[in-house]
């Protein structure tokens, strides 16, 4: 190695892989959480959602000419997958996994020129695309069924409910999200309508229909602060993120109680959790600098809750991210740190004299 | 004291373990000495022997040349073999001149002149008297010491720092001349101070050197030097951030220490001083350390200026394995070199043989956006944005977004999760910058010339078109005159 090279002649011990590894990591808890919760039907569709992924993303790089195993081996498409599947509804088919984890890796990532480069998050991308495409599909929720309990589908029915899309009867239940929007178009308050539906405990360690891995809040919120332990995140966009879901939801339940439902219904719900310390995060769709990913991750919040409250669906989190996807280059080109030596617009500081 | 916060940096893991228990040595006498003539931030230095002439240790050999230089002078007795090119502690390995001195083993001393007071003498003779020991900044930068004294003196020095951070990884030079030679260090640091009447003066220490913090207390006790122990960071001993944590202001962008009534000079270079003031010895020898995974001994020497490396590495007994990589000063902003007959020079902090373990230098991929370097910047730039830009050749864009604010520092580099060697970048691009400016500059002049030239001939042709008329014209009238007269003549 007789490269010459400038300095520095030394190197922290990280690198893409580390970085990506311990994110991965970070969302095993919530995930094997998720597996046991809703039984085998979860394994399979997490584990398609992986290998659609791997192989998706080898052959566009092949298509291109270039090194396959490097880009494998950072291991942001398995990231991308990993969180596509723990946001899909735990029942789904098959091939809703694989047709979003193709459309994150090729269109949400490769597309745009490869890793580092894509302006959406390709696990939000895909799955506004699955809601919009199959929102039956993304939709049909279960009650939990844990692994060991009676139940529980067996491993043989674990196929048939997601490779032969058999549903399984008695299990279809509602996600609190939408069985709130549901009551209040049949003009039912949130009084009645949380009845048997919101038990903060069990929306804190999860035990609720919801997406694969997006209900227990406890643990995502273990794994994100892991992350920031580690050094991988920084708290400046989940913070924002929640804090961006709390001051409207505190606001509007002030103000009408029966309507708009207070801060702990909305942070414990949905995929607020996985979103904050997972999804807005991603260091490629969100602004470089602190304040610029604290603006970013406020935005999301308040999108969310607006989407949540006023918008045509329950949930919000996806929709928010990829606004604010958008708006991310904008914060960059505004929000820049003050260079040492000169003021905020860049002008040097004035020489003064104090002899 | 209160400290301010430094911005960004980073923790780079220390090393200096193994050469900081190693007191300062000797290296003996190497037989050849290649001294450049470039060993300072300037002109280079001219030289005032010739080949086959005697030199004593401690004599001039080298003048200064021009308004910023340093003399050189003869770091042993003996004789000039060569006056030539040699390689240049430079990673492009290119030759430099050089004076080669073939020592005669003597070490024999050109009569000094020591100095009993030196607070007996103005202020004017010591910047002087130290611009003359050919003393320029021992931390690496290499400006002339004096001409930085000069300077604060005119415009006035509220605070003096003495720079004992040494917060590059592995060296421990600083650290050891501060436990060993305290007292001279502190005679040094008040020489200065009265050189240029500072009204405070701080000596910044980083609280990894223990040792050297209670040998510097000692030796300050009795003076109005203050010791400041401050938290290890990387790069707290760059100028602009030791300031900055020592007395919260900033150096205003493009401007100078002297412009917030601030001096910086490094610890070594207040023992420099301190010998050259008291002693009359001219600044011939340094402490380096050689270090790394690949020295079987690491330690600090004290060496001549001119020593070929090779003589260092060997005298510490050599190589345990292949060094993947050599570099001159510290990992975070030393310069490889490939060729170990590259001579010590005033600069040369550290000589370190590193293992490719130690490097960890991996295939770069692509950026992720993971901001850690703008996290890790400590002047509050973008490195990520400036490398891209610098990457599609923008280089203006680049500027735009502070390069020409960078110091280089590395610690974006170094704390880069896809290993982009954006140091290099940058450097790249203040170079290429660089060299578009003297472009610009000499297609400047070239169409400056050109114009006169187009002025000149205009001129030129002007003038023969006008003295060509006027003599048509004197012609004409002496033609008509002549006219007249045969006219007159013939009518007489």
């Amino acid at each position: 190695m007789n490269r010459i090279t400038h300095s520095p002649h030394a190197h922290a011990s990280v690198s893409i892989g580390t970085v990506m590894g311990t994110v991965l990591l970070a969302l095993t808890p919530a995930t094997l959480f998720g597996f046991w919760l809703y039984g085998w039907p979860a394994v399979n569709l997490w584990a398609v959602s992986l290998i659609a992924a791997i192989v998706g993303e080898a052959f566009v790089v092949r298509l291109q000419d270039r090194a396959v195993r490097p880009v494998l081996m950072d291991g942001s498409g398995i990231l991308t997958a990993w969180l596509l599947a723990i946001s899909l509804p735990p029942f789904a088919p098959w091939w809703i996994a694989v047709l979003g984890s193709l459309f994150a890796v090729v269109i949400g990532k490769q597309v745009f020129g490869g890793l580092g480069q894509n302006v959406f998050n390709p696990a939000m991308a895909a799955r506004v695309m699955l809601l919009i495409s199959f929102p039956l599909e993304m939709t049909t929720w279960v009650a939990p069924a844990p692994l060991g309990s009676a139940q529980a589908p067996s491993w043989m029915e674990s196929l048939r409910i997601t490779f032969l899309s058999q549903p399984i009867d008695g299990m279809a239940s509602a996600s609190l999200l939408g069985h709130v929007k549901t009551e209040f178009t049949r003009g039912v308050g949130l009084d009645q309508a949380l009845v048997g539906y919101y038990e903060p405990m069990d929306m804190l360690w999860g035990s609720r229909a919801g997406s694969l891995g997006e209900t227990a809040a406890v643990l995502l919120l273990i794994g994100g602060l892991f992350l920031i332990v580690r050094r991988i995140i920084t708290w400046h966009a989940p913070f924002a993120m929640l804090l961006g879901v709390v001051v409207p939801a505190l606001l509007f339940n002030a103000i009408d109680g029966n309507h708009y439902a207070g801060p702990m219904y909305h942070l414990l719900s949905g995929g607020l959790m996985l979103g904050a310390f997972f999804i807005v995060t991603d260091p490629v769709t969100s602004p470089n600098t602190a304040l610029g990913q604290f603006i970013f991750g406020f935005g999301c919040g308040v999108l969310t809750w607006i989407i949540r409250t006023w918008g045509g669906y329950p949930e919000g989190v996806a929709f928010a991210v990829m606004i604010m996807n958008t708006v991310a280059p904008i914060i960059d080109q505004y929000v820049k740190p003050r260079i040492y030596g000169r003021d905020r617009k860049g002008v040097a500081l004035p020489v003064k004299k104090e002899a | 004291m209160k400290l301010f916060d430094l911005r960004g940096g980073v923790h780079p893991e220390g090393k200096k373990d193994l050469s900081a228990d190693r007191p300062i040595r000797a290296l003996p006498l190497p037989k050849r000495l290649y001294i450049s003539l470039q060993q300072h931030i300037g002109a280079p230095a001219s030289p005032v022997v010739s080949v086959g002439e005697r030199v004593l240790k401690g004599q001039l050999i080298a003048a200064a040349q021009g308004a910023v230089s340093a003399p050189i002078h003869a770091p042993t007795s003996g004789i000039i073999a060569a006056l030539g090119d040699h390689v240049a502690p430079h990673p492009s390995g290119l030759q430099v001149p050089a004076i080669t001195l073939e020592s005669d083993g003597e070490d024999k001393w050109i009569a000094t002149q020591a100095v009993d007071d030196p607070f007996a003498l103005t202020p004017e003779d010591i910047a002087a008297r130290v611009g003359a020991a050919g003393i320029v900044g021992l931390g690496g930068a290499t400006f002339p010491a004096a001409l930085k004294l000069n300077l604060s003196r005119n415009s006035g020095v509220q605070t003096l720092i003495m720079n004992g951070g040494e917060c590059e990884p592995y060296l421990t030079c600083d650290d050891h001349i501060m436990r060993e030679r305290a007292g001279e260090i502190i005679e040094g640091i008040r020489l200065i101070a009265y050189a240029v009447s500072a009204k405070e003066v701080l000596v910044g220490i980083e609280d990894n050197k223990p040792e050297a913090i209670a040998a510097m207390q000692a030796a300050a006790k009795e003076s109005a030097v203050k010791i400041v122990v401050m938290p290890s960071m990387y790069p707290m001993g760059s100028e602009k951030q030791i300031i900055q944590v020592l007395t919260g202001k900033e150096i205003p962008a493009g401007g100078r220490p002297a412009d917030i009534g601030v001096l910086v000079h490094n610890v070594a270079t207040a023992f420099a001083v301190q010998q050259a003031i008291r002693y009359g010895k001219p600044l011939i020898s340094r402490i380096a350390t050689v270090s790394g995974g690949a020295i079987k001994q690491p330690c600090n020497l004290e060496v001549l200026v001119g020593t070929p490396v090779e003589e260092l590495i060997a005298y510490t007994g050599g190589y345990t394995q292949p060094a993947a990589r050599l570099v001159l000063g510290g990992p975070m902003m030393g310069q490889q070199f490939t060729h170990t007959d590259v001579p010590v020079v005033k600069g040369t902090s550290g000589v370190l043989a590193l293992t490719s373990k130690e490097i960890g230098q991996a295939e770069p991929s692509p950026c992720i956006r993971c901001s850690t370097c703008v996290r890790a910047c400590p002047v509050g730039l973008l490195p990520l944005e400036m490398a891209s830009r610098i990457r599609a050749s923008d280089l203006a864009s680049a500027v735009a977004f502070g390069l020409k604010d960078c110091i280089a520092c590395g610690s974006c580099s170094y704390v880069c999760p896809a290993n982009i060697p954006l140091v290099h970048y940058f450097n790249y691009a203040k170079g290429d910058l660089a060299a578009q400016e003297r472009a610009k500059l000499k297609q400047e002049a070239t169409k400056k010339l050109a114009d006169a030239r187009n002025e000149r001939m205009a001129r030129i042709e002007r003038e023969r078109a006008e003295a060509m008329a006027k003599r048509k014209a004197a012609k004409e009238a002496r033609e008509r005159a002549a006219a007249a007269a045969k006219a007159a003549t013939e009518v007489v």
